[in-house]
């Protein structure tokens, strides 16, 4: 067992961890922090996606102690402390860009990741930036939408209520 | 003007709030303290016979718990299928055993062969690899006409042939249907492949099982679609646990497309271990295990034709079908092929005389049940695919040909057995039409043609049956269930309430739809409703969610309670307010006396039904809860016309969604929204199905496409912005919100009109060719041009 | 995933070092060698990460004008860094899996892993890179020796990658749409003294320079110049996702849509 140390949503968190633990192990069984889901074994469904150090990962493809002293975040911390939804999570609800939610914590942290580098990004460029995330729900629609909802663009002309 | 609140508003759905900031509560982030791992030996050849397990190694290694194999399930029952199909001659189908771990023989691959628990899942999986497993490897029957062949290996040694059923409907009309073939002007045949698909939600299956000894009482939690239904299977039929000791809970299901209706060994399993093992027993499906272990969609091989007269009317139909069922007959897998598919034949059109036969057929793959449509995508895949044929043939245009043979007076009696009772074919076309801007197609051609691409266009038709299902009629032809659903509706003294709904909501939005239903029938705000669903311990007996059956059955439940509790509120607050029951109104949350400003709140009156100081206790009893259940009478019938625009790269083959249109009819509808992002996920599935995805075993019986890697997720590149508009509205005639049900529509309707505008994209290419199998690939397609 | 022990190294020596314990392996990105632990077909004792040594990051131009670009480099940095010296290389690294995994995985971990469909390997083989370990320098052409087989040796690690920068370069994958790794791609790359075309995803043997074409391509560089010609489709790899007679086909079309993309 190996010590990590990290600071996961603003917060030091640390856990006794085996090389094998992966980043998204240690999030859901050391610290509780379920949000961030597990879908896939082979690093393509993106359900995982948090940011370490800023920039989005798979947190199923990366072992916990490789985020050893980094900056973590993940779904849990994107609301304001007092629950307020932050802008791409109010464009979600608004848009519908999510149904049975699993592959969500995902779609909106690669959403945060894409507009933090690409604050106006073009419809094709959303698509192809979401290639690492799955949803089965939702046929992309209204995530498309959503996303260049919270990204300040008029989405009134795209088809649908 | 839209509405903001109630039925027909576009609601927010209150479930996001917690799905946007990760504190849903899906099964795998549920752990129960002590808790135990469960890994799964299963399989890796597709067919063999089991002639030991040694387990001793196993057995000594750190942290095992117990090992179990399928000599521990002999006294317990198999695994249930829960619909008996009758054929032709009349005889039941053959229906196998179905152990919870493998016995005597493995029949596919991915099939569990022994269980091991442990205090940790890589502790299992250590021992689970110590397991000295001996198979005797036997050949597979993989296809399925090969194993219907005299002498073909048999999947199972207890039963006659691999001929799971031979279904003939409806028989009488064979002859009937043959003659008119004979006498036709034209004859259009058509023979192609409706793809093997996996469900795949984004939540892989998961298993958690709890035991209480001091009370005996059992606990499941369950990714399913319908709790209730699996208690009843498991505690009845496998492990004979009374249903007053069993609780199943499954809380946030991420996702299910029928794939998690059905009872899976995984369930039975983890209920027992856990009080074998007097510890909570926990089973999390890795991706690649869901592949193999997950039922399976899909999979017919079929041969239509149609008889048309010498003006295009069609005559007869008639159908020869191939029905994958794999290895062994999951829950409801007997009823896809023939009465969720034969029943639809019909289609929109008017053909008086119609045949289908399906053979069902056991092979040495994963069993196959119900994805999302079940049957009828295939029944809709065929028609429209042969309709586009005969037109090509007899040089009509296809909307014309479909047009001229529509139903236009309801109710219709098909003569594949089920009565329409509304629709309107042509307002669905008419406005598919305008949204397809056929009129523009041209123009776009020539611009893709500018580019070095071909552009085709693409309709189809559809109906479908949803809202399963009067219970009497599903009882006849072989469910073993009932097909009502129940509702509980709990007023609180201060007047919110709770409903406690038998559906189950994965993703469909109920707790907000629902939600608005029962506020808008009291007038009372959205957020006083509380719907409660997916734990045995908190409803009434339920059927769960599948069939887009939600609104039309469990929202008909719910209404009828509700319809109780105005009823007995308002002999409260005639009583209050000093006048008869017949005088009294309600509207907006308060009840009135007609004619008069006498009026009292819905507050004052839930109050006074838990507080009955001034009550008509002689007449009633105190409190405010009313329980309904509801059996549909009829199926609903949802239809519409969708459209498709291609554009096709000649080098490569490769095709891309231009345009999407469906215009449906969903009758009545509760939440726009919500009901426009359910179609929007069924044409991503129906594009996926004719695009990307495809199941595939090689010839030994191994899955080829047995990881994402090698299975083509559709993802946000491969689609389109779709346009889809559900103002044409015939509502249902038989349910009391006069809705239809939207959740399949999309998966249905889509794949005909995709591979129909491809094929026109090659005919626009100087390639005429008459058909292309789906998913429609680049190697495919370009094959098909080059050919 | 078998239980091991992970080393953090902060620089080459200790890495290699590290990699001197039994049964050990390198972990660049992970992005593939994770999922193939997850599968259990891997057993390491020891992983060594090189994620933590900087000597192995970074791009930069070196005395010779190569685009030197460290072992450890992640494939965003890479889309970032070479888009002004060598915007072709720099699209290859921008389209590589999805952005997860470019901010996880490494030029050195593609260069070494050497997947018959992977992307980096084109651009290597068509730039005519030379690939440097902690031991040695090796020309590409003699780097590269088929389906996941490479001139490295037990515990050598790929440390840095130079490219000669082209006149003129561009990569045209056609992708797998399960996996979105190139089902054929094309790399071609123009120099001074010739055009170097480099096929991924294609063959049997894994990365391959198509030299007919180079050939052609160097007489005159036109892609109309290319129809007709052709490669044998039995050494191509035949899946569910294509037969070799389709992947061989689409060597000609991906290239030629390179060639034609760099105004050829």
């Amino acid at each position: 067992m190996t010590k990590v140390t990290m600071t996961v949503n603003g917060k030091s968190a640390s856990g006794d961890v085996e090389g094998r633990t992966l980043l998204v192990e240690f999030l859901r069984e050391n610290l509780g922090l379920t949000g961030t889901h597990v879908g896939c074994d082979t690093s393509q469904c993106g359900a995982c996606v948090v940011h370490v150090d800023g920039e989005a990962v798979k947190a199923c493809t990366m072992f916990a102690v490789e985020a050893q002293g980094a900056e973590v975040a993940t779904i849990e911390g994107q609301a304001a402390p007092d629950g307020t939804l932050n802008t791409i999570q109010q464009a979600f609800q608004d848009h519908h860009g999510l149904q049975c939610g699993f592959c969500t914590p995902g779609m909106v942290m690669s959403a945060a990741a894409l507009l933090k580098d690409n604050p106006k990004p073009t419809e094709a460029e959303i698509r192809h930036y979401l290639d690492g995330n799955i949803c089965r729900c939702t046929g992309y629609h209204n995530i498309v939408k959503a996303i260049m909802a919270a990204s300040g663009q008029d989405v009134s002309r795209i088809a649908a209520e | 003007m839209p509405k903001d609140s109630g039925i027909g508003a576009s609601s927010k759905r209150r479930e996001d709030i917690r799905f946007l900031t990760g504190s849903g509560n899906y099964t795998d982030d549920i752990n129960i303290r002590g808790q135990a791992h469960v890994y799964f030996l299963r399989s890796d050849v597709a067919h063999g016979t089991l002639k030991g397990i040694d387990t001793s190694a196993a057995e000594a290694m750190d942290g095992v718990v117990r090992i179990f194999t399928g000599a521990d399930f002999e006294a317990v029952g198999g695994m249930p299928c829960g619909w008996q199909v009758t054929d032709r001659h009349g005889q039941p189908m053959l229906e196998p055993k179905h152990p919870i771990l493998a016995h005597g023989k493995v029949r596919h691959v991915g099939e569990p062969i022994a269980a091991v628990v442990a205090d940790t899942l890589e502790q299992a999986r250590d021992a689970a690899e110590a397991l000295v497993v001996d198979i005797d490897e036997l050949p597979a029957v993989i296809d399925m006409k090969e194993a219907v062949r005299d002498g073909a290996t048999k999947v199972h040694d207890d039963i006659a042939s691999n001929l799971c059923y031979d279904w003939g409907f409806v028989e009488e009309n064979k002859d009937a249907v043959n003659k008119a073939f004979e006498e036709a002007a034209h004859v259009t045949t058509l023979e192609l492949v409706n793809n093997r698909l996996v469900a795949n939600p984004m939540e892989p299956r998961v298993a958690v099982g709890d035991y209480a000894r001091g009370t005996d009482e059992h606990t499941l939690y369950t990714t399913s679609q319908n709790p209730h239904v699996i208690r009843l299977l498991m505690g009845a039929f496998v492990l004979g646990i009374p249903e007053h000791k069993l609780r199943v809970v499954a809380p946030d299901v991420g996702g299910g497309f029928g794939t998690k209706i059905f009872h899976y060994q995984e369930e039975a399993f983890c209920t027992f271990a856990a009080k074998a093992c007097n510890r909570a027993v926990k089973w999390t499906s890795s991706r690649s295990e869901a592949f193999l272990s997950d039922a399976h969609g899909r999979d017919h091989v079929t041969k239509i034709e149609l008889a048309l007269d010498k003006d295009n009317n069609f005559a007869a139909l008639r159908t020869d079908t191939y029905a994958n069922m794999g290895a062994y007959l999951s829950t409801f897998a007997p009823s896809v092929p023939t009465w969720l598919h034969g029943t639809l034949m019909a289609g929109n059109y008017k053909t008086p005389l119609i045949y289908v036969n399906v053979k069902a057929v056991f092979t040495n793959t994963v069993p196959v049940d119900a994805y999302r449509g079940a049957g009828r995508p295939e029944a809709t895949y065929q028609l429209e695919r042969l309709v586009d044929k005969a037109a090509h043939e007899l040089g009509v245009d296809p909307i014309a040909l479909r047009r001229q043979n529509f139903i236009t007076e309801f109710p219709y009696a098909t003569p594949v057995a089920v009565e329409y009772d509304t629709g309107d074919y042509h307002a669905t076309m008419d406005k598919l039409e305008e949204m397809a801007d056929i009129a523009g197609f041209a123009a776009r051609r020539r611009e893709s043609e500018a580019k070095g691409k071909l552009r085709g266009f693409g309709v189809n038709c559809y109906i479908e049956a949803c809202g399963i299902a009067p219970s009497n009629l599903v009882g006849q032809l072989g469910a073993r269930a009932g097909l009502y659903e129940s509702a509980t509706v709990r007023v609180n003294a201060t007047g919110g309430l709770v409903v406690m709904t038998g559906s189950h909501s994965h993703g469909q939005g109920h707790e907000t739809s629902f939600a608005q239903v029962v506020a808008e029938m009291i007038g009372i705000d959205e957020n006083m409703v509380e719907i409660v669903h997916g734990d045995t311990a908190r409803g009434p007996m339920g059927m769960g969610t599948y069939g887009s059956r939600s609104i039309a059955v469990g929202g008909s439940a719910m209404v009828r309670a509700t319809e109780k509790i105005i009823a007995k509120a308002k002999k409260i607050a005639s009583h209050l307010l000093e006048a008869s029951e017949s005088d009294i109104e309600l509207k907006d949350g308060a009840f009135s006396v007609a004619g008069t400003d006498k009026s009292v709140a819905w507050g004052d009156v839930t109050l006074a039904a838990y507080v009955p100081h001034n009550y008509p206790l002689d007449d009633i009893e105190p409190g405010l809860e009313e329980t309904a259940f509801y059996d549909p009478s009829n199926f609903t019938y949802p239809s519409g016309a969708y459209a498709c625009e291609v554009e096709l790269d000649p080098e490569t083959g490769h095709v891309s969604i231009e345009r999407f249109s469906a215009a449906d009819d969903f009758g009545n509808i509760i939440n726009p929204m919500i009901v426009t992002g359910q179609v929007h996920g069924g044409l991503a599935q129906g594009i996926g199905q004719a695009l990307l995805e495809n199941c595939v075993y090689d010839a030994e019986g191994q899955l080829l496409s047995a990881s994402y890697m090698d299975y083509a997720m559709p993802r946000a590149s491969d689609l389109p912005f779709y346009d889809v508009d559900h103002s044409c509205q015939t509502p249902c005639t038989h349910n009391p919100l006069g809705v239809k049900g939207c959740g399949e529509a999309g998966a249905i309707g889509s794949p005909p009109a995709v591979v129909n505008a491809v094929l026109d994209a090659m005919r626009s290419g100087g390639k005429n060719v008459s058909h292309i199998d789906m998913p429609v690939t680049p190697s495919r397609v370009w094959a098909a041009m080059n050919g | 995933m078998y239980n091991f022990e992970i080393e953090k190294p902060a620089t080459i020596a200790d890495a290699v070092k590290a990699l001197g314990r039994d049964e050990a392996q390198p972990l660049s990105g992970g992005q593939t060698l994770i999922p193939t632990l997850k599968a259990r077909l891997a057993a390491p004792s020891v992983l060594v990460s090189l994620h933590g040594i900087d000597e192995m990051k970074g791009v930069c131009l070196d005395d010779d004008g190569r685009l030197c670009i460290g072992g450890a480099t992640i494939h965003s940095v890479v889309a970032k860094e070479a888009q002004a010296h060598y915007p072709a290389l720099a699209g290859l690294a921008a389209r590589i899996g999805d952005p997860a995994v470019r901010n996880r995985g490494t030029i050195g971990g593609s260069v070494a892993n050497n997947d018959p469909s992977a992307c980096y390997p084109a651009a290597v083989l068509a730039s005519g890179a030379t690939v440097v370990t902690n031991k040695r320098e090796i020309a590409a052409d003699d780097y590269f020796q088929g389906m996941f087989a490479t001139a490295l040796e037990e515990g050598e690690i790929v440390t840095e990658v130079k490219f000669p920068i082209p006149q003129s370069a561009h990569y045209e994958k056609h992708i797998q749409p399960a996996s979105r790794f190139p089902l054929v791609a094309a790399f071609v790359a123009k120099y001074a003294d010739g055009v170097r075309v480099a096929i991924t995803g294609a063959s049997e043997d894994g990365v391959f320079r198509w030299t007919e074409a180079e050939e052609m391509l160097s007489n005159s560089f036109a892609a109309d110049g290319l129809k007709g010609l052709t490669v044998d489709g039995s050494g191509m790899i035949s899946d569910l996702h294509g037969s070799g007679e389709y992947r061989a086909h689409l060597v000609g079309v991906m290239t030629r849509r390179a060639v034609a993309a760099m105004g050829g």
